[in-house]
């Protein structure tokens, strides 16, 4: 009887280590952090793009619209695979479009932009990738849609793509 | 002359209180970066990421201990931004429970089987 129980305990046990591991293969070693829902923008003083100006968050966000913030780079090769949908995305008159260049040459950004189009009502410069933390990216390019009460409701990690598009038209329609 | 020795014994007393609070703050902000999880080189501590995140969170971490932040305060910033799992250390809630509990109640059941143990033999 003691006997029976102790293969019994042991059959669960590995079972039970089985089940695990065996979920384990399946889930993604790499951690992608979730978006918290309905987090506030942050509020920054950010450097303006062409004008080299300051100007403050609530400036930025000023119209009772939806806001894309896209972090981009001249260097990153995904940023120049979404560009064209960005541009499509730009012509789209329920949302603005805000550039943030992530720790980029000014002239390389420049000269991307000249070539590319510009899809932004407004870039702003991040020189040392610390305002994209307090927007909660960690890397390029990332994109964040905000409603009108200044609330990120998604975050894209990565390029875009067209069904990412659709969904972005779908909810600031 | 005696004033002058007063002086300068309370200017070097007031670098040295600085230089004291400086080697506080780099302790704290080493403290704090190590349990910081990078998220680009996933497995390696903010501390010892050389990545543009990381250099990006050491500068934050960095301009938040001057502003007079305390370390919890700057870990739930962190939290809030990338989740849980961006601190090394996690914290007791539901999805957490197991990974405190377990070690207990193995302790709690095999401390049980070496006393059930102990009566038999006795």
């Amino acid at each position: 009887m003691k006997n029976k129980f102790s293969i019994f305990v042991i059959v669960v046990f590995l079972s039970f280590c089985f089940v695990i591991f065996y979920k384990g293969l399946n889930t993604q070693n790499n951690y992608t952090p979730k978006i918290n829902e309905k987090e506030n923008i942050p509020t920054f003083k950010a450097k303006n793009f062409v004008s080299d100006n300051y100007i403050n968050s609530d400036k930025i966000f000023e119209e009772n619209i939806f806001y894309i913030v896209n972090i981009w780079a001249s260097w990153c090769v995904p940023c120049r695979a979404e560009h064209p949908l960005l541009m499509q995305l730009s012509k789209n008159q329920s949302a603005k479009l805000i550039g943030l260049n992530y720790r980029d040459n000014l002239d390389n950004a420049k000269k991307f932009i000249n070539e590319f189009g510009n899809p932004y009502s407004q870039i702003i410069i991040d020189n040392d990738g610390t305002l994209s933390v307090e927007f909660g990216a960690y890397g390029v390019p990332e994109t964040f849609l905000i409603n009108k009460n200044n609330k990120i409701i998604k975050k894209y990690i990565g390029p875009i793509n067209k069904e990412i598009v659709e969904e972005i038209k779908l909810i600031i329609k | 002359m005696k004033i002058l020795k007063i002086f300068i014994i309370l200017l070097l007393s007031l670098g040295f209180s600085h230089l004291k609070s400086d080697e506080k703050n780099d302790e704290l902000k080493s403290k704090i970066l190590k349990n910081i999880r990078c998220l680009i080189c996933q497995g390696q501590s903010v501390y010892d990421s050389e990545s543009d995140f990381a250099s990006s969170v050491k500068l934050i971490v960095d301009k938040k201990i001057n502003d007079g932040s305390k370390e919890h305060e700057i870990y739930d910033f962190l939290r809030e931004k990338y989740g849980d799992w961006i601190i090394y250390d996690p914290q007791l809630n539901k999805n957490t429970y197991i990974l405190w509990l377990l070690p207990l109640l193995l302790f709690l059941a095999g401390g049980a089987i070496i006393q059930k143990k102990l009566k038999n033999e006795k």
